[in-house]
């Protein structure tokens, strides 16, 4: 439904004075998502992964170069075609209540996304009392303003203004910050379910235990670039490809807790060769040269000379 | 199936670099305005004398403002008046954003009643018709250029208060504030190296967008006679004057200043903006 | 020893308790969880032990005295989201140089790149910015350190880096932690005993165990 093909950002900032330099925040972007999957999206701070949902809807900034194809459903998503769908074809579902517009209750809100996707009030209305009861929130939570809302309450209402759209392809941009294990639960599996109704759902996150509890695939980001494509069980059966994710697996505080020196390499000065290579255990001198292709591996994609099949 | 078609990507190489764009902005209003007021010493006064055999004369080269009914230089004596119109312009307003400032930071740091006070007064300013009140304290000061000035910097510094006030108070509120006093920092070094790097964007901007409304405002009382005495050439007695000719066809004597006038108000507005524009950082990495 | 003794606050009389006659006592050197769900009150526990707030009931004292109102203050709290905790304005070396500068081998070890020093916060990631933060409190001068939900908002990776340096300076100069978080595969790694802030008194949840790290 969704195809990503070598998708690059590049920001143009000011430097000093008048000097102006070039970031390149995202590069060789690929990703895939088909109907009734969910494919979380794991990275560091600074990856990139928010550029990519900021990109599909089409609130990248102006001074953002787009390069590469996205393709949704068959047809290019050109930034007209971004405006057209977002909130409609594609949602989102943002990452706090700071969102949501404070001085509007949270019924007049989503009601107002069901309304804007061609509801007649009436129906939006209903609608978005029926949303509510499926996700347990009380009765009176139309009338609430978003501050008065508790963690769990919110989070639920967040995920009905994605749910109110019928939309096709949902982005979940970090859903879960730092919320008690429970409510994380309770989120992703709401997104789960909306993946079990056959839309496509992307789950951005940092959180890789989160990820894996409802993912079917999981695209790894380094530096702005895909790394590895896996299979959600890839990581419990230790079927892991790239460097990078294993030793993301490995830093957990469940596993070896050991992490790997180094940083991502920053925007403006990105290396010729490979993005890991400063850090990667395996680097060569071949490494150092070119940037890897993504390859088919065991499976999964992974974009590493080294990896085995 | 997919089709893969390329992205339109925006050419960034031929567009200006907007930020050349905004500084050479703001060269050229501050050129333009400083032109104005160094003019008078320029030009001289040579063509403020009555010159009875050039009354009332149309725009023409030699006299690209026309000429008056006494057969003044138009030009010569719109540029000596909006230069006095801008000096006493810019020290009422200058003197209005230390007031401004002042009770500000004021009104932030001290908090409690000091900050009631001063926040009961500036609603009292804001509920007050501004002309009215212009009026009332020039007039009871005793006019003159000594009544403008003190009417208009009384009455201009409410806006720029208590954008400094909420200013003051939304850093003072911030995590990094808090944590500075945990790491032994005493009020008056934060209010130093923490508050006063938010401020002074602020202050800027808000002090050029002030000297407009100052100019205006001297302009409209000596309009209406409370201001400067009629014999110096402001250009609010310049259009005032030119009320009268206005029935005869001598458009000339009003809508000449009154672009001039329009056009250094305009320069300080674009200023202003351009200046926001690069001090804000959401907008000055476009 | 650092002790909170039947504290309770509220942030005004006409409003609900936030922490209820809770007490705590952590020793020089001892790491220890604080868990509980959500609205529990413990990052204003947090705030408390460190200073920021002053207890309408119960004390906090310090080796006997109580916390210390001015000079850097020997209990340093670490906030979640590091773009809050520093000034937007500043320069990073600016920000590490607040008060105590930070040793270069505990920027080395945080992984703090030379190259950052020049920039501004907002073109650090996350991570990065979050190890600056925690950077400007590894000096002599800090006793105790609480950490609240500190690694929540990063990468693995970044996690795993940032206490393991944590920890062994907490080991070098007999510094006390509290860490507060809800993530219990990392207090299992880090904590020697963990609490639980359950409605009216803090649970001994586990007892000592060995530090498995």
């Amino acid at each position: 439904m969704l195809t990503i093909s070598n998708l690059g950002i590049r920001f143009t900032q000011y430097d000093q004075g008048l000097h102006r330099k070039q970031l390149t925040v995202i590069t060789d972007l690929d990703l895939t998502v088909q109907p009734g999957e969910l494919v979380a999206v794991v990275g560091a701070s600074g990856s990139g992964k928010s550029l990519l949902a900021h990109a599909l809807l089409g609130i990248l900034p102006e001074n953002a170069q787009l390069s590469g194809t996205m393709a949704f459903q068959g047809e290019p998503l050109t930034q007209k075609r971004c405006e057209a769908l977002r909130g409609k074809a594609i949602a989102l579902i943002p990452q706090s209540v700071g969102y949501l517009d404070p001085l509007m209750t949270v019924g007049r809100q989503v009601q107002r996304v069901g309304q804007l996707n061609g509801l007649p009030s009436r129906a939006a209305k209903t609608l978005t009392a029926r949303t509510f009861a499926r996700y347990e929130l009380p009765a009176h939570t139309p009338k609430r303003y978003p501050f008065q809302l508790s963690g769990g309450m919110a989070r639920r209402v967040l995920v009905s203004t994605a749910v109110m759209t019928q939309a096709q392809l949902v982005i979940a941009d970090e859903p879960t910050p730092g919320l008690h294990p429970d409510v994380v639960t309770e989120t992703l599996n709401h997104l789960r379910e909306l993946a079990q109704e056959g839309r496509g759902v992307i789950l951005i996150t940092h959180d890789i235990e989160a990820a894996l509890q409802v993912a079917d695939r999981v695209a790894v980001f380094y530096a702005g670039t895909t790394v590895e494509i896996a299979n959600a069980q890839d990581f419990t059966t230790g079927n892991l490809r790239h460097p990078y994710t294993q030793a993301l697996w490995r830093s957990l505080p469940q596993n070896d807790f050991v992490p790997v020196s180094g940083n991502q390499p920053s925007p403006d000065q990105l290396p010729v060769g490979c993005l890991y290579g400063d850090r990667c255990a395996w680097s060569t001198a071949e490494c150092k040269q070119a940037r890897p292709e993504l390859r088919f591996v065991r499976q999964g994609w992974v974009r590493c000379i080294h990896a085995e099949g | 199936m997919t089709i893969t078609v390329p992205f339109d990507p925006v050419s960034r190489s031929l567009r200006n670099n907007r930020r050349q764009q905004t500084l050479w902005g703001i060269a050229l209003c501050t050129l333009f305005l400083l032109a104005v007021i160094f003019s008078t010493w320029v030009i001289g006064d040579g063509g403020l004398g009555p010159v009875l055999s050039q009354r009332n004369q149309p725009p023409s080269i030699a006299h690209p403002f026309g000429t008056d009914w006494l057969g003044r230089d138009m030009l010569s004596r719109s540029l000596h008046g909006m230069s006095l119109s801008l000096r006493i312009g810019l020290l009422a307003a200058g003197i209005s954003a230390l007031i401004g400032t002042g009770l500000g930071l004021a009104a932030g740091t001290l908090g409690g009643w000091v900050d009631a006070v001063i926040t009961w007064i500036i609603d009292v300013f804001f509920s007050l018709p501004h002309l009215v009140l212009l009026i009332l304290i020039a007039f009871a000061v005793g006019g003159g250029t000594r009544g403008v000035i003190i009417a208009v910097a009384l009455t201009h510094w409410t806006s720029l208060a208590r954008v400094i006030r909420a200013e003051v108070l939304q850093v003072n509120s911030a995590d990094y504030v808090k944590i500075s006093r945990r790491f032994g920092r005493l009020p008056l070094w934060i209010a130093r190296h923490h508050m006063v790097p938010h401020i002074i964007p602020q202050l800027i901007v808000g002090l050029i967008l002030l000297f407009p409304h100052a100019i205006l405002h001297e302009a409209a009382l000596s309009f209406i006679g409370i201001g400067l005495s009629p014999h110096i050439p402001a250009i609010g007695i310049i259009l005032a004057e030119s009320m009268r000719h206005l029935s005869t066809g001598y458009w000339w004597l009003g809508v000449m200043p009154g672009l001039l006038l329009l056009l250094s108000v305009k320069s300080f507005d674009w200023l202003g903006e351009n200046m926001r524009a690069l001090l804000d950082p959401k907008t000055s990495q476009g | 020893m650092l002790k909170g003794e039947g504290l309770w606050f509220r942030y005004d009389t006409k409003l609900p308790w936030v922490v209820r006659d809770q007490s705590l006592a952590i020793a020089p050197g001892e790491v220890i969880g604080l868990v509980a769900p959500s609205g529990y009150g413990k990052t204003t526990l947090g705030k408390l032990l460190a200073g920021y707030l002053k207890p309408s009931r119960g004390r906090i004292t310090l080796d006997q005295q109580p916390l210390p109102s001015r000079g850097y203050c020997p209990v340093q709290l670490v906030f979640q989201n590091p773009e809050l905790s520093v000034n937007p304005r500043w320069r990073i070396d600016r920000i590490l140089r607040e008060k105590h500068p930070p040793q270069q081998y505990i920027l080395d070890a945080l992984g703090i790149h030379p190259g950052w020093l020049t920039r501004y916060p907002h073109e650090l990631s996350g991570g990065e910015l979050q190890r600056v933060a925690i950077a400007r409190v590894l000096n002599r001068n800090t006793r105790y350190l609480i950490a609240d939900e500190m690694t929540a908002m990063l990468d693995a990776n970044t996690q795993a880096l940032i206490w393991q340096v944590i920890l062994e300076f907490a080991r070098q100069y007999d510094v006390g932690i509290i860490a507060i978080s809800h993530n219990q595969p990392l207090l299992q790694r880090i904590c020697q005993r963990d609490y639980l802030v359950a409605e009216q008194t803090i649970v001994n949840l586990v007892p000592e165990r060995q530090l498995s790290i």
